[in-house]
């Protein structure tokens, strides 16, 4: 299967326009440099993986691409619209670029239905019952339609996760990031959540994933990124990174990791 | 999927048939037990204070009930003088009810501010239906609130004009606490948003506005309301004196609530505010949809606790001469026929405030446990 990911990715990689660049990105946090000339270009129908270990910048990363976080330096441009502070290109931006964190937040006074129709009602001007449809539309993808009705708290975390999944998707996102998304779950749900990013990116969704799953990694990534200390210290194919890492602190990271399989 | 189910295991246990718990820890003997009688020491407490109780609510029937007059003939207050501290005279409130209710509103129109106490309940209570809670119970609430004027202040439709000097008692109370808490629930609510603004005019602005407003007393701030305020009017322009009370208590109470809402704000994850961002939502949306919703919820009890104390503040007008329920009953027994039946009348009055309080209270509890029906599990 990844043979055939592979080969699609690398014909979009070839005829589309970027759908991310990162070009040198810095940022701080008071003093501390966080984001050191961090480059990257994604292409459209790429699938990313970021990894490293914690404090490392892969999450203040994918956040500066939605503007979560600002960045200091450096160019950011999503979808051909530069990241700046005009409010009118960030909401374009935003509207195509889903998200989906390490600790679901949904909405718990919505219900699950409530929680995918919300955004596409309001940001996209989508009649209510279209919204509907669509959601429970991405609810079934995501296999949970029967708990439409319910609210967060009644759902197990992988069940949260995957809500939170389809209600970003019910946007109609070009590009998907995905910040820890399986951290925060308990062994049994993690391939759940798993399955439904890698039936995603099995449609030729843009993703960026940051992630310490390296199966997930393998299966799906066109690209791996190795970031420690702020900065992107090795990058390339899964078979590249895993099996053959360059550097000292890329084989220290893959060390620890396996240790702790 | 990865569910785990334990049906493979549960089919090798033999199953126990369910039971009711027995007999003896359930039903009233058992709550007696565990709850009054658990110990020799519990046992004497109950007693001892059953004792008290009932001695005392004995006392307070054969004071209130058995031995109280109900009514005298013109003003003869003798009867009553004779029963001191036997019997209660309730022939002062059957006496003077109506001006407890009403103050020195002209005896003859007396209908009118009745009239508008029941406006104001029925407004209370389709208030509390969640089913009329729609964009037009905001039309509701200003077409009853203006009609409400008209009927206090005549001089239209064929209602003869009475200056709001005559105003007075239970109406009084509830004009500046419906319309104080209608007005001082919104402005606390920008207030709340504003000081955690990004835009530091925006929060400096709400920061000092709190702070003034919370670092003087209420009375005092009433006096400025009352005293100092006119000074400050060109010449010959002069604002009613109930307004300008009211506009101190929305001042004073959207201060306070405003720290209540900021409260609810600030217990909010930061992870509610990114999702609505990633998601494209705008600041209003986001607010509107998101963050009050969840934020207001939380801070139903303290919120309800303020409501409530700002019920009873009202009655701090009596200092600049503002005749609400409190002052009216005290002004009741003035009279030296009535002079000394002060409890009968206070207790009145304290009924009556308990009655509005206890049905917020009771009304928030249910409120509380309805919305936050996404908390349970």
């Amino acid at each position: 299967m990844s043979e055939t990911l592979e080969h699609v990715a690398s014909r979009a990689r070839t005829d589309a326009p970027p759908a991310i660049l990162l070009d040198k990105v810095n940022k701080w946090f008071g003093a501390l440099h966080v984001l050191r000339d961090v480059s990257l270009n994604v292409a459209l129908g790429e699938r990313v993986v970021i990894c490293g270990p914690s404090g490392s910048g892969k999450s203040t990363t994918i956040r500066c691409i939605n503007r979560l976080e600002t960045h200091q330096e450096g160019r950011i441009v999503v979808n051909g619209i530069e990241l700046s502070d005009d409010v009118k290109a960030l909401d374009d931006i935003r509207r195509e670029v889903g998200m989906v964190f390490q600790s679901f937040n949904l909405f718990p006074h919505l219900t699950i239905l409530e929680n995918c129709t919300l955004a596409p009602i309001w940001v996209r001007r989508m009649p209510k019952k279209q919204a509907e449809e669509l959601a429970m539309e991405y609810l079934a993808r995501v296999r949970i339609p029967e708990q439409a009705k319910k609210y967060p708290g009644q759902l197990s975390g992988g069940q949260q996760q995957r809500v939170a999944i389809a209600r970003a998707l019910c946007m109609k996102p070009k590009i998907m990031l995905f910040d820890e998304p399986t951290s925060a779950l308990d062994p049994e749900m993690i391939k759940e959540v798993l399955d439904t990013m890698v039936s995603l990116a099995e449609d030729g969704m843009t993703m960026i994933c940051v992630t310490h799953e390296m199966g997930f990694a393998r299966t799906v990534a066109d690209r791996v990124v190795f970031m420690d200390r702020g900065e992107i210290v090795e990058m390339g194919t899964p078979t590249q990174v895993f099996e053959n890492p360059q550097t000292e602190r890329l084989q220290l990271f893959l060390s620890q990791i396996l240790r702790g399989h | 999927m990865s569910d785990i189910t334990l049906d493979t295991a549960a089919a090798k246990v033999p199953k126990a048939a369910p039971r009711t718990p027995p007999a003896s820890q359930i039903g009233l003997p058992a709550w007696l037990r565990a709850n009054l009688f658990s110990s020799w020491i519990n046992t004497a407490v109950t007693l001892v204070v059953a004792y008290f109780l009932v001695r005392w609510a004995i006392g307070f029937v054969e004071w209130g009930i058995v031995n109280a007059v109900w009514s005298v003939p013109d003003n003869q207050t003798q009867a009553c003088r004779d029963l001191r501290g036997i019997g209660a005279c309730w022939a002062v409130i059957t006496e003077k009810h109506r001006f407890i209710l009403f103050g020195t509103y002209p005896y003859e129109e007396h209908w009118r501010p009745a009239l508008c106490v029941l406006l104001f309940v029925g407004l209370y209570i389709v208030s509390a239906m969640r089913r009329f809670w729609r964009k037009e119970l905001a039309l509701v609430w200003i077409g009853v609130l203006t009609l409400i004027g008209v009927l206090m202040w005549g001089g239209v439709a064929g209602l003869t004009y009475v200056p709001q000097e005559r105003w007075g008692g239970l109406v009084i109370t509830l004009i500046l606490a419906t319309f104080g808490l209608a007005f001082a629930f919104p402005l606390a609510i920008v207030v709340a948003l504003g000081r955690r603004s990004s835009l530091p005019a925006i929060k400096a602005l709400c920061v000092l506005y709190v702070e003034l407003i919370r670092g003087v007393p209420l009375i005092s701030l009433l006096f400025m309301a009352s005293v100092m305020f006119p000074l400050f009017l060109p010449e010959g322009m002069n604002i009613d004196k109930l307004l300008r009370a009211q506009l101190a208590i929305i001042l004073f109470a959207g201060a306070y609530l405003a720290e209540v809402v900021r409260g609810g704000l600030q217990s909010l994850s930061k992870g509610q505010y990114e999702a609505a961002d990633a998601l494209g939502l705008s600041y209003w949306q986001k607010t509107g949809f998101i963050i009050l919703p969840q934020a207001l919820r939380m801070v139903i009890p303290p919120l309800v606790n303020t409501f409530i104390g700002f019920f009873k503040d009202t009655s701090l007008v009596l200092i600049i001469g503002i005749f609400d329920l409190l002052t009216a009953g005290k002004t009741a027994i003035i009279e030296p026929a009535w002079q000394g039946f002060g409890i009968e009348v206070y207790l009145t009055v304290g009924a009556i405030y308990f009655v509005f309080c206890f049905a917020m209270s009771k009304y928030s509890q249910g409120l509380e446990a309805e919305l936050n029906r996404h908390r349970a599990r």
